[in-house]
């Protein structure tokens, strides 16, 4: 790794097909102060998912739980190269993303444990983290899914500059999917949409290996190559390094800006590795040990401590008092989720509507009936 | 004003003003824009609208559902036309699963003003896969609307209120009435969603019916009247909310009730209008409530068919003969 970077001027004019990590178009590294809010910011997913898992083992958390240690750099990465109000979507492992969107770790664990602080005042769960303010629309359950959806909120952000306020501003779309989600036909419909309505969305498929627990080889054509899948729709395909921000955060910068300029889909294989498993009752069977061995020591944290040190951006005594920093927000993010009360029963029947008139009282008397001595009560 | 028009024209209307009163209203589906609507529902609206909101898609219902879901996520106010309901099939996840949950699982963060709406029901000679009367299924999910006209005025009205309204609302159309006429105002209007009304009032018997088999239990209720059996006839309007009041009132009046639903009769409509009926009106009743549903067969292909398996005036005056003990 070096802080010089090649800089290669992006072209929209065709389709491009780069196969592999290194041959991805890059613009520079930013200065140091930037450098240090990533390692930050990827040390706080990585606190926020360990006390995750424990307060799931505590079961203060219930439901699946999918943490997604070893892939930081993806979300932080890809996040740090948009504009505040440039929408993200995602799919069930979702905590790093709204995180590094910017939301607040007590709220995000709040949610986790069903309190009313959270998130979705409880109602979501861990894999529906929904943060409008900070642009973040979900946090989505069926594989997929938010594929075509996340096509329509960039179709929105089109929309709303071309028809509603006459092509002022263009906003770019992420929409995450994990490579198991490319065998959904959700996702087709969705790509070949957005081609040609060329909408500014950037699918980023998080190619973690594995679709649950059916390694990539197993389940997916192509498997080696998954750009091939983006240049069948003629899309602007590339293969970006997932675990190392310095090559992430370029790579995805040059992307963003370009479709920026230029709004069309674009698509992204995102080669990185989930240290742990599916969700906390993965017993991670269908891999070896020494295959987790050899990925986890190419840490996307631990590259980037390295190379501020190294590069004399950050030292030692400096980390570490970042990581005693990190510990004791997350830990008083617990104790504040803790605190916060579990939803009153009259939530379970807002948000339904927006205007009341439910829940469908079927099996009970309805309002106009409430004086009736017939009935049930 | 008010003029003849037919129920297409109701719709197209109905979508047309709300799009010039509001910039956030587009149109999405197959073959809407330069084919001019596959039943000529949006003719003309490319031509006023322009391409940017009269949008063609591909035959790709999951990904323009999805896509229309997300666009109102972020507030904008989508219609999503589905040649045939039986084509929303292929968009269960999507219409189900994320339009009307997106205000829950976000905690009341996102709204999703959307109107899904096409034709539902059997056509003609349609066979099997394009006949689906999808209220039954759809109705026992939370958080989505249902509407379902019966003419050309409702057409109008339903579908403004619709497009208007906050949540989600799927539309409920049927290929056969598209050519129907009807006196319509000419100015936008809205019929309040969840409201009933009465097509006929009676004595003897409460005939409760949604969308096309409306028309069938007025028939009905013309020979029954040469028969001496006096109906009175509910048109629900919404299927969800469902004004189960106007149903309960006029079922004191008459004793005596008959659901006419269109879907199968497994977990249907008309089994919770039955159950509901039976609830509020127990000591009411003079026989139990007779339920007249599609026969729970595949749609056929033959004509006669197609004809004995859907309601029909025959089977409503038989269910009315004995329920009222005139059998």
């Amino acid at each position: 790794m070096t802080m010089e970077q090649i800089i290669v001027t992006p072209s929209s004019k065709e389709t491009k097909s780069a196969k592999t990590p290194e041959d991805s178009k890059q613009l520079p590294l930013p200065g140091p102060d930037v450098l240090i809010k990533w390692l930050r910011d990827m040390k706080l997913i990585r606190e926020f998912e360990i006390r995750a898992v424990q307060a799931y083992q505590n079961k203060l958390a219930g439901g699946f739980l999918h943490v997604y240690n070893g892939q930081e750099a993806v979300a932080v990465g890809s996040i740090a190269a948009l504009q505040p109000t440039d929408p993200v979507i995602t799919a069930y492992r979702d905590h790093g993303h709204a995180l590094a969107r910017g939301l607040d770790p007590k709220v995000g664990m709040a949610e986790l444990f069903g309190r009313i602080g959270g998130c979705a005042k409880g109602k979501g769960g861990s894999m529906h983290f929904f943060d409008v303010p900070n642009h973040m629309y979900g946090g989505h359950g069926i594989v997929g899914a938010q594929t075509p959806v996340g096509a329509g909120l960039a179709f929105a952000t089109k929309y709303e500059d071309e028809v509603l306020n006459g092509g002022t501003n263009t906003r770019v779309t992420l929409c995450f999917l994990g490579d198991g989600a490319l065998n959904q036909g959700a996702f087709h419909e969705a790509a070949n949409l957005a081609k040609v309505m060329d909408i500014p969305v950037i699918f980023i498929v998080e190619n973690n290996k594995y679709a649950m627990g059916t390694s990539i080889e197993r389940c997916t054509s192509a498997a080696d190559n998954l750009v091939d899948k983006g240049v069948a729709y003629h899309m602007d395909s590339v293969c970006i390094d997932g675990m190392d921000i310095t090559n992430t955060y370029p790579a995805m910068k040059a992307l963003v800006d370009d479709i920026r300029a230029n709004p069309r889909p674009a698509f992204v294989d995102m080669k990185c590795y989930r240290f742990k498993g599916h969700s906390v009752s993965d017993p991670r069977k269908y891999r070896t040990h020494e295959e987790e061995q050899e990925n986890e020591a190419n840490d996307p944290i631990e590259a980037l401590a390295k190379f501020l040190i190294s590069s004399g951006v950050m030292e030692e005594a400096e980390i570490k008092a970042m990581n005693k920093e990190l510990r004791v927000e997350i830990r008083e993010a617990v104790k504040w989720a803790e605190a916060s009360p579990e939803p009153g029963i009259e939530e379970l029947y807002k948000d339904v509507y927006i205007e009341k008139w439910g829940p469908y009282t079927g099996t009970s008397l309805p309002n106009f009936m409430k004086d009736s001595t017939r009935g049930d009560a | 004003m008010s003029r003849t028009i037919e129920f297409r024209d109701a719709l197209r209307e109905a979508m047309s003003d709300e799009m010039r009163d509001d910039p956030r209203v587009f149109l999405i589906g197959e073959e809407v824009a330069e084919y001019d609507g596959a039943y000529k529902v949006s003719r003309g609206m490319l031509d006023e609208f322009g391409p940017k909101r009269i949008i063609d898609a591909p035959i790709s219902e999951t990904g323009f559902a999805g896509l229309g879901i997300g666009a109102a996520m972020m507030g904008l106010r989508p219609i999503v036309e589905f040649m045939s309901w039986s084509f929303s099939l292929v968009a269960a996840d999507q219409i189900l699963n994320n339009a009307p949950k997106m205000l829950y699982m976000s905690g009341g963060q996102l709204q999703v003003p959307i109107v899904f709406r096409g034709n539902d029901g059997a056509g003609g000679q349609l066979g099997s896969t394009h006949s689906w009367c999808v209220e039954s299924l759809y109705a026992n999910v939370p958080g989505l609307k249902i509407v379902i006209p019966s003419d050309p005025y409702d057409a109008k009205g339903l579908l403004t209120a619709a497009i208007r309204d906050p949540d989600p609302v799927f539309c409920l159309e049927s290929e056969r009435m598209l050519s129907m006429t009807g006196e319509v105002p000419e100015s936008p209007y809205e019929i309040a969603i969840g409201k009933a009304v009465t097509r006929r009032e009676g004595a003897d018997c409460t005939l409760v019916s949604f969308g096309r088999p409306v028309h069938f239990c007025m028939e009905a209720a013309e020979q029954l009247a040469k028969e001496g059996i006096d109906c009175e006839v509910i048109d629900g309007r919404s299927i969800k909310p469902l004004d189960i009041e106007s149903i309960v009132t006029s079922v004191r009046k008459t004793n005596c009730c008959v659901v006419v639903d269109q879907s199968w009769s497994f977990a249907s409509i008309g089994s919770e209008v039955a159950a509901e009926v039976h609830k509020h009106c127990f000591d009411d009743l003079d026989n139990h409530v007779h339920r007249v549903h599609s026969d729970d067969v595949p749609a056929p292909y033959a004509h006669n068919l197609e004809a004995e398996m859907l309601p029909n005036p025959r089977k409503i005056c038989e269910a009315v003969r004995s329920a009222t003990y005139n059998a």
